[in-house]
């Protein structure tokens, strides 16, 4: 088995026209890993992923991927098309493109989507339309499509954008019980307590690597405050940060 | 006795003909048009039909075979489209206006200078019955058998880079052969109808029946038997119409599209509106 990193970006900078979004990248990503990637809105998360995917190009530097490796990429929610004619069962297998030369679901198929599905606890969903799920069952259908393939590395751009807190936690529990299973995960994420705390390693990112290692090191005021250039402060609470951010602003009609 | 003979039409050999390849292309433009409809790229195959329209009418005043010489340059603009296109920075609509639009106006003024009459243009922008050919039928059949071959083959590799390109991508779906294929597909549907339907209503036969459609129905499968229906009949029954009113088969055919559009569109009501969202900027 080689040691080498799952994913390794060196002095990764990318650009949209003339907008630099990436400045000199520098991350690695090992077998087995759980890594979120926090950053404020537009800090470049979606475009780091995208490019590590091959799908935005990589302006400087490199990124180099262990050879053979299967991905399976879960998108932002607001990037699908949800009124698109597909039913849940129809998203899953059209990631195997290869199995057969006539179009029509087998058996063995269905049967596969539902392992998927019962394992996500959606399995009842298997026939309806992607517009008619829940923002919870619609993220874990994605979910589902990207695990159909028996991924090597799970990548997910923020898994628990838009649901609740009890879905959110189903979904942490999921996903650390995917990455028990052996699962390499990388994810990128704005909720820093309700999932990035929980995590055994975090990349804080605007436009560059801000600081990179586990929640307890990493959460800190003066890190946080270089990543969203805005004040906050850390607590600890049940042995674990919790950031609060003190950028409040003064409501009409408040007490003293 | 009737006041006219429904089957009248059918004792001339133009009638036959016409009828024939009318009817395939109604099929063969519906099938392509699901995936038109749903990539947004009706502009695309309005830009075709008129690309391929200047290669016509070069291809005749060289004095090459019209489906070769059309049928290349369709392909060749079908690819260009799609590179140009890829570049969302650069406002691909007005590239592939420009393209388009001078590859249609070389054909026009080919065919003022070297055409033998404005008869001729007429026929290539508004369709003519008339000029249907026995290999204008072999040429629209095989171009459906090829189209429905790859899209049975190709089935979800289609699907996914339709709905979801870059995930496509990144699980081996090669999006952009699949992308130049389907282009091509396109030039190679509207080459065989042009003669038909004729340049200017083209790109309508490609977007109604997959729009009407698609308000029928929440399943890509099922769009990609109901619209080449719908693209079918209303040829079919448009030709017949035609016949009896004296009226231009290409109008009457797309007027029926257009009716059918409005009758789904009554019918499925408030509920289905939602559904045209995913028409995107059709
Ligand atoms: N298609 C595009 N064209 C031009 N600029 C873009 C495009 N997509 C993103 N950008 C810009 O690139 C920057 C980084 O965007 P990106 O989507 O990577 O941020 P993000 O960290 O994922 O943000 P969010 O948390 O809101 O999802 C932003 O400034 C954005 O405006
Ligand atoms: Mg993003």
């Amino acid at each position: 088995m080689s040691t080498e990193p799952f994913i390794n970006c060196e002095h990764v900078s990318c650009t949209y026209g003339n907008a630099a979004v990436l400045d000199d990248v520098y991350m690695q990503v090992n077998r087995g890993e759980f890594v979120g990637v926090v950053g404020p809105s537009g800090s470049g998360k979606t475009t780091l992923l995208k490019a590590i995917l091959g799908t935005h190009p990589v302006a400087h530097g490199s990124i180099t991927m262990q050879p053979k490796l299967t991905l399976g990429y879960v998108p932002q929610v607001e990037t699908v098309d949800w009124y698109f004619p597909v039913t849940v069962e129809e998203v899953i297998v059209m990631t195997r493109s290869k199995s057969s030369w006539w179009p029509r679901i087998s058996q063995a198929e269905r049967k596969a989507v539902r392992e998927v599905l019962d394992r996500l606890g959606i399995g009842e969903v298997a026939n309806r339309h992607i517009r008619e799920l829940s923002g919870g069952q619609q993220q874990r259908v994605f979910l589902a499509r990207a695990m159909f393939r028996n991924p090597d590395i799970l990548i997910m751009d923020e898994p628990t954008s838009g649901v609740d807190v009890r879905t959110r936690h189903e979904v942490l529990h999921l996903l650390a019980d995917l990455h028990a299973d052996g699962l390499t995960i990388l994810l990128t994420t704005h909720d820093l307590n309700g999932l990035a705390a929980h995590l055994p390693r975090l990349v804080c990112l605007n436009k560059r690597v801000i600081a990179d290692g586990n929640p307890r090191d990493v959460l800190t005021p003066s890190v946080l405050e270089s990543t969203y250039g805005a004040p906050m402060e850390v607590l600890e609470h049940g042995g674990m940060p919790l950031v609060v951010d003190h950028g409040r602003v003064p409501m009409r009609g408040e007490g003293k | 006795m009737l006041a006219f003979d429904l089957f009248e039409p059918y004792g001339f050999e133009f009638f036959q003909r016409g009828i024939i390849v009318a009817t395939i292309a109604g099929a063969l433009c519906g099938l392509l048009g699901v995936f038109v409809v749903l990539r947004g790229m009706s502009y695309i195959g309005h830009g075709l039909s008129h690309a391929v329209f200047g290669g016509a009418a070069a291809s005749a005043v060289i004095g090459i075979n019209f489906f070769v010489g059309a049928g290349i340059w369709g392909i060749i603009s079908g690819v260009l489209i799609a590179r140009v296109a890829r570049r969302r920075v650069l406002g691909a609509d007005a590239a592939i206006g420009v393209v388009t639009t001078a590859s249609f106006a070389l054909g026009l003024a080919l065919m003022n200078r070297y055409g033998q009459a404005s008869k001729s243009i007429e026929a290539v922008l508004f369709g003519s019955v008339l000029g249907v050919k026995v290999a204008d039928i072999v040429a629209v059949s095989l171009v459906a058998v090829f189209a429905l071959a790859v899209i049975v083959a190709w089935y979800r590799k289609l699907l996914f880079s339709t709905f979801d390109p870059d995930v496509a991508h990144v699980s081996g779906v090669n999006v952009s052969v699949v992308e130049v294929v389907l282009l091509s597909l396109l030039s190679l549907t509207i080459l065989v109808t042009m003669r038909v339907i004729g340049t200017l209503l083209i790109s309508a036969l490609l977007v109604i029946p997959a729009a009407a459609a698609r308000m029928t129905s929440n399943s890509f499968s099922k769009l990609l038997w109901i619209s080449p229906l719908i693209g079918a009949v209303t040829c079919f029954v448009g030709m017949n119409v035609s016949y009896h009113l004296d009226t231009s088969a290409s109008a009457t055919i797309i007027l029926l599209d257009a009716l059918v559009f409005i009758v789904v569109y009554t019918v499925a009501g408030t509920r289905n509106r939602m559904k045209m969202a995913s028409l995107g900027h059709v």
